[in-house]
Parts: structure tokens; C-alpha cells; sequence
């Protein structure tokens, strides 16, 4: 049994290249050129998959994007694959396995299946109504169950080894969508000179010009014109077409988001290739040439497999050469189905009948029909159809004056529909256009642009061919002319055939079955039923906002381009409010479903953010060093030796600096060089320290607040001359500190003369801290003298190291210890960096890492920007008056600091906190109470900020906030934990050299 | 993404280059310990957050690194003018009615 | 390929890619300095400097081995392949004396590539949201601007010839990034 439906001769598909696939398992054979759904009909297989809610046997709907119900995983190797594809969408290639979703253990015998039998359970709301109570079992009962049961395809276990490439891309017009009006816009438009990009979702670009079969346009076959028109467009440099990119998201200011698929449809991908592109389009002007997409008929039972489009059916019988049934009956109120089943007709294919519900449609059209053998019923409507996988059978009615009588019943194995066309009105909508009613059409289309945009073609309501092209052409004129300002006038296309579709209905038919016994889907993909809309308006929904939520009708993965127009028609009617009175919901993006790798593009893994490394980085590795994310730069954490843990490397380096000396790379510090004759008036208004009287050869703490009055970073700011400084910051800091600094420079004080320039990446800081520091360096320095009376601590000079390398030297110390920190270029830094641990190694010392340089710091009660702080923290509160210059007029954040609430009491301050027991190590973050076990809802009284084991202590100390805490030196306070409470100890925030006698041996 | 025009480098650019830097025109007080408690709050914190016209601030941070400002109307996030810091705020007091065609890609 | 007096490819060793119509090499070190300072300093600074600082946005100017670029209205960035940055510093601190401005040494601050070759405008666009077209980026035309996550600086030098430069912890990432992008370009 292969390729039973495929018929003797025609379509586009390629007869003499059988392709190999398998579908559950099973080997089929199709042809190149087939879609998975092509290739499946033509074996005669319309059942598969399983609904979401119901599990109801589902087939294949539509020949486009917006399939709601043939939805596949589709597998290139274990563990991975994508899931939900619609296999209208997905090409035939050799090899291609694809299987149904959302059944178990088969397709056929579906265990699922019983919440069909089950569905009074799952009407709309069914989640509010029966999942409410108790609330326990929402986690272990309700979600699971639901996840379970419902739901699409599974989502690869396996990381996606795929690539996915991104591309940035500007043109005068962007035309979405490649059938004929598209086609005629983009050849107007690159006609007049303009850069044109053309993009569509399918394979081969032509729209309905690929099945219009029996039309012409220039005198030639609609296919033939086709190949030529395409010829022209790709032979001119100034056109990119993109087949198989579909326009998904329209964004502010004609900003396109295009997703290209890019190897899926390639049996063996080059594996340069990215699977798919993501194209950031900046258009001038758009086209929008999207198309419109035929509605299904609401009728019970209407979800069967067997059940089709008509346009689709009319599709895989020209385009792909298969037939959709053995014998099939169409349904429809609109005159395009008739070209359907005479094409299918004419294909070789069984049209069993013609139901029409017009009382008198188009008398040429039933003429044409009958001549060709056709039977042809007016006022007939079909009211359900026999058969559960398959259509084994069509009912019809006869429709009198509202009423519906049993008309019999047609032998048929596939049903072709057609409810009328929905022109496709998500792009313009996405573009923020308003969309307007059409009562005659009974359908919105665009209305005013907002943005630079226009609809062209079939989804502006345009009918026929001709018409399309013509307003395609004038479509894409327009828009190179407003581009470009160049004026061109239209290409002028003549076509034949493709006439205009006359003739639609909306919302749910009349029939004579027990309605409640029977259901007629509106949504097919979240399973929502005709009853579900009505039942909501019956329960209080009477915004279409509300519907929609409360039945999920119009959430499915096409964005309800297919449900909308019925479920509002209904929704209309169960109001008794007209179509434009009950509103639309909003098409979002995406058009349809884009991977997340088209979205992440290159952004994964190494590459995901910048790693900043320093100079020291790659001998910090060597050695062995862990590393830590700081802000993006990667820091040396801590050296272990021999097996140690991090505990003890640190508690080793911590003992080695305060004994002999450690090297600790200080790269990653913020630098801002702050040149101008009013450099030092700048500083002093930025910071709270005085600047106006330090030396140059000096340096200084400064602490920066932000206008609150809050402590927002903190740094060493050496003057290096009278209109020269050089200013460090945090290392996460740096870059809001220059933007601070920049902001009140422009927009505040631009009648200063000072200039700020980045040079956190011009030096390399090379620190050497401990009371061996200066022996560690002395062998290396050119030109300066490091003797403490020619350089005290708090002091820097600019000089030379190893023969001839610049470097400024600064005498300072973040460990309490007497310390150096040598700012030399990062393209020699890793030499002075080795002639320096050449003699720490000779004089017992050691490498350090962050968490040694906290733990030293923390020893001596030096505040981080960030962690003893949190942005509602004033210089007083973590006893930092000292840093603020009394006799200053002004600074940031100074008028703040006199605010009643930063001057009353009970403000948490800076404490040191020691453990009873004097061996528990607190948890950074931890609460702070009066009580061991305090009365529900009483307030902290503050919380730890730092938290390390220190060596020179010989226990654990803690930083901490407390309210009053400098009042509260000596008192025990507890911290609860859920092992039980800790108490603890009030104390100075210094535990080591209170007197700072260290810093200047 | 917005497109944005900066006054300085007279190009328009994608928003991803620029930061957003609040209210515009609440000059920094000349003597900020003059003033009262609840004016320096009122300066601090107070700013009118209009549905309409709204001059703004924002910085070419990762262009030309200057603060300017701008009017855009909160209502269709379009921008209606940009000028240099310094400069007085244009007169647009209501947003134009929204007119086809009006916003270009660039 | 471009015959830059100013940038010169650090070696073939040094190639980050080299593909048919695609090349991106990193450069040899200048010196380079950030000139901040009123138009009138500026015009001194050129004076003294051998390339007067363009006035115009988003303008270079080169003059053989040594290049001023607009990048905001009080801020040039100075490229000289020639001589020491040390040496410059003395000479325009000497002729600048009484015009107030900053002039900071930046030449190890900042590093540069060279993408170069028929495709360099489509690779650059992997990650550069501008628009690349000569119409709208002709020769000559130098702007900060982002490529994917990191600040950049690119100049256009030819037809088929960017420079990009940017700070040197940022190289790793955009070498990185223009490879990925490179593949199946």
C-alpha cells in the first residue's frame, strides 16, 4: 500500500525521487517537494494525532502554518528534536522521522482518550470549577494530573546541539509574504530601485500562484509566470528573497523579527549551517502580503480526520499531486469550494456531493459542477459526520426557513469545507493597526496604519487574481516611492482565472442532532466546542477578553487566525450583540510558534555574555586557582594547595599575608582618569571627602552617595597632578560610577572644566599587601623610593619597574596590612606580575584570591559597596563620618543626609557580632532578634552582612546592621535559624590592629 | 525596539544605544541646604508622570555619551522631538492626532 | 584588502579567520589617546597632533599613520602608528598648555580588528544592529556602537574594510562572536 492517493500525473513534487520516512515507526514513501502532510495523505493516513483536552483522533486540517491539529515531534537524534511541528510545514526529506503526540501507548488505542467520555468535566472554566479545593492538593494532585493529561509534544531531554545564527539587516521595504501580491510588490518596488527583502513561511515562494492551476498571468501558466517573476527578482542584487522565513513578530518603529528555518528540510545538514536564522529586519516600509486563510464549518463532529479545508484539499491535489479522499463530499457557503472539487475532479479524485447552504449560489459555478458530473444540494448543510479515526460517512440537512431536517447520508471518506475566507490580519494588528469590520465581508480588515505599513493582496479584502496582483504591485510602488522618494509606477500584470470567492457564514451551523449529545469544535487545538462559548456567556463572560480566557478559545499556537472569526460570531450571537460590539482580542506574536534557539541565536554558552579575563588571569590558572563570576569579569576566588578545600586555602593565605606578604590581582578595580584645571572642585562635589587640599604624590578614600544620601560605591583616588587624578571604583561599579560622574558633569555643572576618560582596562593592578610588601618589590622598582618617609601610607608615585615599564605605585591597603598596589599596562603585566612572585615565593608568601581579600578586609571592619550596604545605607550608619568634609558647602547626597529620617534613631549600624559559643559560623543574611524565640511578627533587629572563620580571631566574626547598634556594644541579641537560635555578641566592627599600627611599617 | 534620534550625532539609532535617565528640566537645587525638608523631597522624589507629552532625559550612552532630551508622548510611546541638554522645551504641548504613514523605519 | 598605513595585521599567525572573501586579523599595538576638550582645544589638538580633530559627527580623518575620530562633540579618539604614545603626550601637553582639556593615554586600553573581504559587512552584521550599506556607512565613518553585548568602536577604512576596536578584555568575545558568525555565513 504506498502512495494510493497520489494521483497519475501533476503537482510540484518531484515523481522521480522516492524519499524515505517513517511516521511512528512506520516506513512511507512520498516524493520530493512533499510536505510530512502530503506525503501522509497520499498513503491514505489522516489520522495523527491526539487533541490536547480530549485526545480526540485528530487529522489534517489545513495545507498552512495555521494547522491545528497535525502537530509532530520530529527526531534527528536521540534526545533531541523539536516537538508540535505541523506537519504542513514540515518538508519531506530522506530519513525524516516524525511521530504523533499525545497518546499513549499508541495513536490508535489511546488511553487519554477517556477524558472524551469524561468531557462534562473539562467544559469551559473547568480548571476554575474543578480545580478550586482544597488548596493542598493543587501540588500533588490537580497539576500533575493535569500535566499529564493534557498537553502537546515532549521537550527534548538533550541541550540543543544545534547552531542558530542571527543576522541584522535594513531595507527600504520589507514585503511578508511571497503569493501573488507579494510577488507583484516586490517586483514594483526593486523596479523602482528600492532594497527589498521578500520573505515567506513556505518552502517555495508563489503563494496560490502554486495551485491556481488553471489561471494565467502575462499570457502563461500562473506557474510559469511564477519561475520567471522569481528569475528576475533573484538576479537583482538589490532583492533578498527568504523562503521558508516567516514574518513573526512586528515590533515598534517597522522592526521585523523574521525566523528562518534553515536546514530543517535537509536530510544531511552541512553542519556549518545554522538550523535556523533569526533576521532583525529595520524596514522603511512594509508590505504585508500575508494572504487570507479559509474558516472551517462549525458542525458537530467537525474534528474527524477526514475532515479538510477545501482550499487544502485543492492544494495537495494541484501542488502536491495527492488526493484526499477516496470519495469526498464538500461543504460549503462559499463559491471558492467549487473550484476545489473540479480541480479535484479533474485530478482524477470521487466528489460524492456538493452541499451548498446557500439557497442560490452562483448559477455558472452549480452549472459547471453538474456538467462535470458533480451532484450539487442548495440549502443543504452537512450535521455531522460518521466514523471516529476516519470519516467513514457524511449527514446532511435541509435547511427550511431556519430549520434543519435529515437530508441522508453520503457515503464519503473526507469532507472538504469552507465557511468563507479570514483575511490575515495579525502582522497589521501586531503593528499596533486597528482593525475594521467588514459587514458585507463579514470579516475585519486593516484599517489606518500607525506604522509604516500597508496590506496588499487578499489580506486587505481584495479577491480575485488579478485584483491581488494589481493591488500587490501598487502596494510595493508605494512603498519603494515613500522609501526611496523616488516616484515608479506599478508593473502592470495581467492574469486570467482565480476568481474571486463569494460568499461565507460564521459561527456554529443548525442542525437536527441532540445538541447535547454532539460537539462542534470552534478551536481545535485547545479543544474548545461552540456549547464552550455559549456556556461562558451564559456564566458572566461578556468581554471577548473574558471569553477567551475563560474557554482558552483563540490561545493556540496560530494565535486563533483560525477560531476567532467563529468563536466571536457565536459569542455574538449567544449576546445578541453585533460582531464589532463584542471585540476582538489582540494577535500577539509570535505569527507562529519560533524556537527558543532562534530567539537565543549565538547568546549560549561561552558566548552567551562577554568573559572579561585579566593579564593575571591565565597564571592564576595555571596555579590552579578557582575562579569567581564577578559582575562579567572572571577573579581569582582562592589558590588551593595540595587537596585543600576552599576553607583552608583561605584560612592559609589569610595567616601567609598578615605574616609575610600575598599577592592579589586588583585588575578588575573601576578606573576613571579626571583631567581639567577643575578636576579637584568636580571630585569634591561628587564625593563626600575633601579634595580641594590634597597634595599631588596623595591619595584618599572617597565615598560616593547618590542624591538620597546613600552610599553608592566607594574607592583609593590618587591626585596626580594639580588637574590630574586618578579615581578607582568598585569593580562592578565602575561603569554606573563614570555615568554618575558624566550625568552631573553634563546636566548639572557643564561650566566645569574637567574630562573623564575610562581606564580600567589601561592598567593592570598588581596589589602586594602584608609587612613583607616592600621587600617583596623593592628588587624590581627603577625609580622611586619606598622608604615609608618618602612614601607613607596614602601616598603614590609615577615611576618605573623592570628597566623601563611605567607604573603608579600606590602605598595603600584594603587588609590592615602594609600593602602596595602597582598599576602597570596589562600588555607587561603578567611579567611584573612573575618578577614579583618570584620574590613573594622567596620571602614565604603567596597568591591570594577574593575570598582571602574579604575575609582580610572584613577583619578590619572595611565595609563592601554591596554587601554591608544595600542602597539605604548613609556613611553614618556604617560609621563612616569621618569620610564626610565638614566644612564642604555642597555635595551629592549632603542636603540628604540632614533628612529627618536619616537623622533618627533606630537606624541599623555597622557592628561586628561574635558567636557565643565562639565556633558557630553565622549565615550571611540571617535575621537578628532580641528574644532566642521572638513573638510571631516581631521585627528584626537587624541582620549579618559578612560572615567568615577568621584565622587572626581564631573564631568566627560577623558584620552586621542593628538598629542602635553602636548603643548596643556588649549585648547579647540571638539569630534564629531553623536549627535553633544562636546567640551572640555585640561588638566593634574591628577584630584585628583596632589602631592601624600595621599600615605604616 | 524604538529608533531614536540623537541630537549630537544627528543619526537616528536603535534604543539598545541609549539609557533612560527620568524626568527632564528638575534642575539640581544651587543651594541644596537652604532648602526646606519638603522641598528638597519635592526634588528628590516628585516628578509629574503625564499621559501625553513628556520631556525626558536620555543618554547616547554607547554613542556619543551625551545627556539630551526628548518629548514623547507616553500615550503612543512616539517620540515628537529631541533637543540638546541646555536647550528650552520645544513647544508641542499636544501630541498630533495619529495620522497614517506618520512613523517610518527610520 | 585594505593598505592601512595606520592598522597593520599582527601576522598571519595572528589571523583570527581567514575564508574565501572573509578575513579578521587583530592588529599590531598603537598609541592611542582619548582627546577630551571644547572645539577650540580640539583645534590646537589637531595642530599638534598632524590630523585635525573632524568637527563633524561620526567623522575620521586620517592622515597616513595617524587618525582623529569623532566620537561625541567634546571627545576624539587619536590613533598614531608612528611614534610613542609618550612622546606624543609631551609634545601636545607642550602645545595645549593654556587651552584647557584631557588628554589620557588609552593605547593599552583598547585593542582593534580588522574584518575585512566581501562579507565583512554581512558578518559584521551578525552582531551590529546598524545599517552597513555604503550609503549609509560610506568610507570614512567612524561611530561607537554595540556589537552584540560588548561597546565597539567601528571605522569604516574601505569598501571591504572595518576596524573595530574595543577594550581588551572585550576582544575574546567578539573574536568569538565573528567566528560563530562566520560559519555558514
Amino acid at each position: 500500500m504506498t502512495q494510493i492517493r497520489r494521483t497519475r500525473s501533476g503537482g510540484r513534487i518531484d515523481r522521480s525521487q522516492p524519499v524515505r520516512f517513517t511516521f511512528d515507526g512506520r516506513e512511507l514513501t512520498g516524493f520530493a517537494g512533499d510536505t510530512l502532510a502530503s506525503a501522509l495523505l497520499a498513503n491514505d493516513e489522516h489520522l495523527v494525532g491526539r487533541s490536547f483536552k480530549y485526545h480526540r483522533p485528530r487529522g489534517i486540517l489545513t495545507a498552512g502554518s495555521e494547522e491545528p491539529n497535525a502537530l509532530v515531534g520530529v527526531t534527528r537524534s536521540p534526545g533531541s528534536g523539536t516537538p508540535n511541528l505541523r506537519a504542513t510545514q514540515v518538508e519531506l526529506h530522506e530519513g525524516l522521522s516524525a511521530r504523533s503526540q499525545n497518546r499513549f501507548p499508541s495513536l490508535g488505542f489511546d488511553i487519554g482518550a477517556v477524558n472524551d467520555l469524561m468531557s462534562p468535566l473539562f467544559v469551559a472554566g473547568f480548571y476554575y470549577k474543578t480545580f478550586m479545593w482544597p488548596k493542598s492538593f493543587w501540588n500533588r494532585v490537580y497539576e500533575p494530573f493535569i500535566r499529564a493529561a493534557a498537553g502537546l509534544g515532549t521537550a527534548p531531554t538533550a541541550p540543543d546541539r544545534d547552531r542558530y545564527a542571527n543576522r541584522y539587516v535594513h531595507c527600504d521595504v520589507l514585503i511578508a509574504g511571497a503569493g501573488p501580491a507579494g510577488i507583484a510588490a516586490a517586483l514594483s518596488a526593486a523596479e523602482a530601485g528600492a532594497r527589498v527583502i521578500l520573505a515567506d513561511e513556505q518552502a517555495e515562494m508563489g503563494g496560490a500562484l502554486l495551485h491556481e492551476t488553471g489561471a494565467t498571468v502575462e499570457g502563461q501558466p500562473a506557474d510559469r509566470w511564477l519561475e520567471a517573476a522569481l528569475a528576475e527578482l533573484a538576479a537583482n542584487p538589490r532583492v533578498t528573497l527568504l523562503p521558508r522565513t516567516t514574518a513573526f513578530g512586528y515590533f515598534n518603529h517597522n522592526y521585523i523579527a523574521l525566523g528562518e528555518r534553515v536546514t530543517d528540510h535537509l536530510a544531511v545538514p552541512d553542519p556549518d549551517l545554522p538550523r535556523e536564522r533569526l533576521w532583525q529586519v529595520r524596514a522603511r516600509q512594509v508590505v504585508i502580503a500575508a494572504g487570507s486563510i479559509e474558516r472551517p464549518l462549525v458542525f458537530p463532529e467537525n474534528d474527524r480526520p477526514g475532515v479538510m479545508l477545501a482550499e487544502a484539499g485543492r492544494i495537495y491535489a494541484n501542488r502536491y499531486g495527492v488526493l484526499p479522499g477516496r470519495s469526498i463530499a464538500v461543504a460549503t457557503a462559499c463559491d471558492t469550494a467549487y473550484r476545489a472539487a473540479l480541480d479535484i475532479h479533474a485530478a482524477g479524485g470521487s466528489i460524492a456531493v456538493i452541499a451548498d447552504l446557500r439557497e442560490r449560489p452562483d448559477e455558472a459555478l452549480v452549472a459547471e459542477a453538474r456538467a462535470a458530473g458533480i451532484r450539487v444540494e442548495t440549502s443543504c448543510v452537512v450535521t455531522g459526520v460518521l466514523g471516529r479515526k476516519r470519516v467513514r460517512g457524511v449527514l446532511l440537512g435541509r435547511l427550511r426557513a431556519g430549520s434543519v431536517t435529515a437530508a441522508g447520508t453520503v457515503n464519503a471518506d473526507c469532507l472538504l469545507m469552507s465557511g468563507g475566507w479570514t483575511p490575515n490580519v495579525s502582522l497589521h494588528s501586531q503593528s499596533r493597526g486597528k482593525l475594521v469590520w467588514d459587514e458585507e465581508r463579514g470579516a475585519y480588515l486593516p484599517g489606518d496604519a500607525v506604522q509604516a505599513e500597508r496590506s496588499a493582496g487578499s489580506c486587505a479584502g481584495v479577491d480575485g487574481l488579478a485584483a491581488v496582483l494589481a493591488d500587490g504591485a501598487r502596494a510595493g510602488a508605494e512603498a519603494a516611492r515613500e522609501a526611496t522618494g523616488k516616484a515608479h509606477a506599478p508593473r502592470e500584470i495581467l492574469a486570467e482565472g482565480g476568481e474571486a470567492g463569494i460568499g461565507w457564514v460564521l459561527g456554529a451551523l443548525p442542525h437536527d442532532r441532540d445538541a447535547a449529545r454532539v460537539r462542534a469544535f470552534v478551536d481545535y487545538q485547545n479543544d474548545v466546542t461552540a456549547k464552550d462559548v455559549k456556556l461562558a456567556v451564559r456564566e458572566g463572560m461578556h468581554s471577548i477578553e473574558h471569553i477567551k480566557r475563560y474557554t482558552t478559545t483563540g490561545m493556540a499556537t496560530d494565535q486563533g487566525r483560525l477560531s476567532n472569526m467563529n468563536a466571536l460570531s457565536i459569542a455574538s450571537t449567544a449576546l445578541d450583540r453585533p460582531v464589532p460590539e463584542v471585540g476582538l482580542t489582540t494577535f500577539r506574536q509570535p505569527y507562529t510558534p519560533v524556537s527558543f534557539g532562534t530567539l537565543a541565536t549565538t547568546s549560549r554558552g561561552d558566548l552567551f555574555d562577554p568573559v572579561r579575563k585579566t593579564p593575571i588571569h591565565d597564571w592564576a590558572a595555571g596555579q590552579g586557582a578557582a575562579f569567581e563570576d564577578v559582575g562579567l569579569w572572571k577573579r581569582a576566588w582562592y589558590f588551593p594547595r595540595g587537596g585543600e578545600d576552599m576553607h583552608r586555602a583561605v584560612e592559609r593565605e589569610c595567616r601567609t599575608v598578615r605574616e609575610s606578604v600575598g599577592l592579589f590581582d586588583a585588575s578588575t578595580l573601576g578606573k576613571i582618569e579626571v583631567v581639567g584645571p577643575d578636576a579637584a572642585e568636580f571630585l569634591n562635589r561628587i564625593y563626600t571627602n575633601p579634595w580641594l587640599k590634597l597634595g599631588p604624590g596623595r591619595l584618599r578614600y572617597g565615598l560616593m552617595l547618590n542624591e538620597a544620601g546613600f552610599i553608592m560605591d566607594d574607592g583609593v583616588v590618587g591626585r596626580l597632578a594639580e588637574d590630574r587624578f586618578h579615581v578607582t571604583t568598585t569593580t562592578g561599579g565602575a561603569p554606573r560610577v563614570l555615568a554618575h560622574m558624566e550625568d552631573y558633569l553634563q546636566t548639572e555643572w557643564p561650566d566645569l572644566k574637567v574630562w573623564l576618560t575610562s581606564t580600567t582596562e589601561q592598567w593592570a593592578v598588581i596589589a602586594v599587601q602584608g609587612p613583607k610588601a616592600r621587600e617583596a618589590i623593592a628588587p624590581i622598582i627603577d625609580d622611586i623610593d619606598l622608604a615609608t618617609e618618602a612614601l607613607p601610607h596614602m601616598s603614590m608615585r609615577e615611576g618605573h619597574v623592570m628597566g623601563g615599564i611605567p607604573c603608579r605605585l600606590f602605598r595603600m591597603s584594603f587588609t590592615g596590612e602594609a600593602g602596595y598596589e602597582l598599576n602597570v599596562p596589562p600588555s607587561r603585566a603578567r611579567e611584573v606580575w612573575e618578577a614579583v612572585w618570584a620574590n613573594v615565593e622567596k620571602l614565604g608568601g603567596c597568591a591570594y584570591g577574593t575570598e582571602t581579600m574579604h575575609v582580610l578586609r572584613a577583619e578590619k571592619g572595611y565595609i563592601i559597596v554591596g554587601q554591608e550596604t544595600d542602597g539605604t545605607v548613609t556613611p553614618d550608619d556604617v560609621g563612616m563620618s569621618w569620610a564626610i568634609g565638614k566644612k564642604k558647602r555642597d555635595f551629592v547626597g549632603m542636603r540628604s543626609l540632614a533628612r529627618p529620617d536619616l537623622v533618627a534613631e533606630g537606624r541599623k549600624q555597622l557592628v561586628g557580632l561574635l558567636t557565643r559559643d565562639g565556633t558557630t559560623l553565622l549565615e550571611e543574611g540571617a535575621q537578628i532578634t532580641r528574644e532566642a524565640v521572638p513573638a510571631l511578627k516581631t521585627p528584626a533587629l537587624g541582620h549579618v552582612t559578612s560572615s567568615y572563620v577568621s584565622p587572626a580571631a581564631g573564631r568566627p566574626i560577623a558584620l552586621a546592621m542593628i538598629a542602635d547598634g553602636r548603643a548596643r556594644m556588649g549585648e547579647t541579641l540571638h539569630v534564629p535559624m531553623p536549627e535553633g537560635a544562636i546567640t551572640v555578641e555585640v561588638v566593634p566592627p574591628v577584630f584585628v590592629d583596632p589602631e592601624g599600627a600595621r599600615l605604616n611599617v | 525596539m524604538l529608533l531614536i534620534q540623537c541630537p549630537y550625532c544627528a543619526v537616528e539609532r536603535p534604543e539598545l544605544e541609549f539609557r533612560y535617565g527620568g524626568e527632564a528640566h528638575i534642575a539640581r537645587p544651587e543651594s541644596p541646604s537652604e532648602l526646606t525638608d519638603e522641598q528638597w523631597a519635592d526634588f528628590l522624589y516628585m516628578r509629574s508622570n503625564p499621559k501625553g507629552v513628556m520631556a525626558e532625559r536620555w543618554r547616547h550612552v554607547h554613542g556619543c555619551g551625551r545627556f539630551f532630551n526628548a518629548l514623547r508622548d507616553t500615550v503612543s510611546d512616539r517620540f515628537l522631538a529631541v533637543y540638546k541638554a541646555g536647550e528650552p522645551r520645544p513647544d508641542i504641548e499636544a501630541p498630533e492626532p495619529t495620522a497614517p504613514n506618520k512613523e517610518t523605519g527610520r | 584588502m585594505s593598505e592601512a598605513p595606520l592598522y597593520s595585521a599582527a601576522g598571519d599567525t595572528e589571523a583570527v579567520l581567514a575564508a574565501p572573501g572573509l578575513r579578521v586579523s587583530r592588529t599590531r599595538p598603537l598609541a592611542r589617546f582619548a582627546f577630551r576638550g571644547d572645539p577650540a582645544a580640539a583645534g590646537k589638538a589637531g595642530a599638534a597632533f598632524g590630523a585635525s580633530l573632524p568637527m563633524t559627527p561620526l567623522a575620521a580623518n586620517r592622515v597616513s599613520a595617524r587618525a582623529a575620530l569623532w566620537l561625541g562633540p567634546d571627545e576624539w579618539l587619536l590613533l598614531a602608528a608612528d611614534e610613542t604614545a609618550a612622546a606624543i603626550a609631551v609634545g601636545m601637553a607642550t602645545a595645549l598648555a593654556d587651552a584647557p582639556h584631557a588628554l589620557v593615554d588609552v593605547s593599552e586600553r583598547n585593542v582593534a580588528l580588522l574584518v575585512e573581504g566581501e562579507g565583512a559587512e554581512r558578518l559584521l552584521n551578525t552582531q551590529v544592529f546598524l545599517d552597513l550599506d555604503p550609503a549609509a556607512f560610506p568610507v570614512g565613518m567612524a561611530t561607537r556602537t554595540l556589537f552584540a553585548k560588548a561597546e565597539i568602536i567601528l571605522w569604516r577604512l574601505g569598501d571591504e574594510a572595518f576596524a573595530v576596536e574595543c577594550w581588551r578584555s572585550f576582544a575574546p568575545y567578539i573574536e568569538g562572536l565573528l567566528v560563530e558568525g562566520a560559519r555558514g555565513l
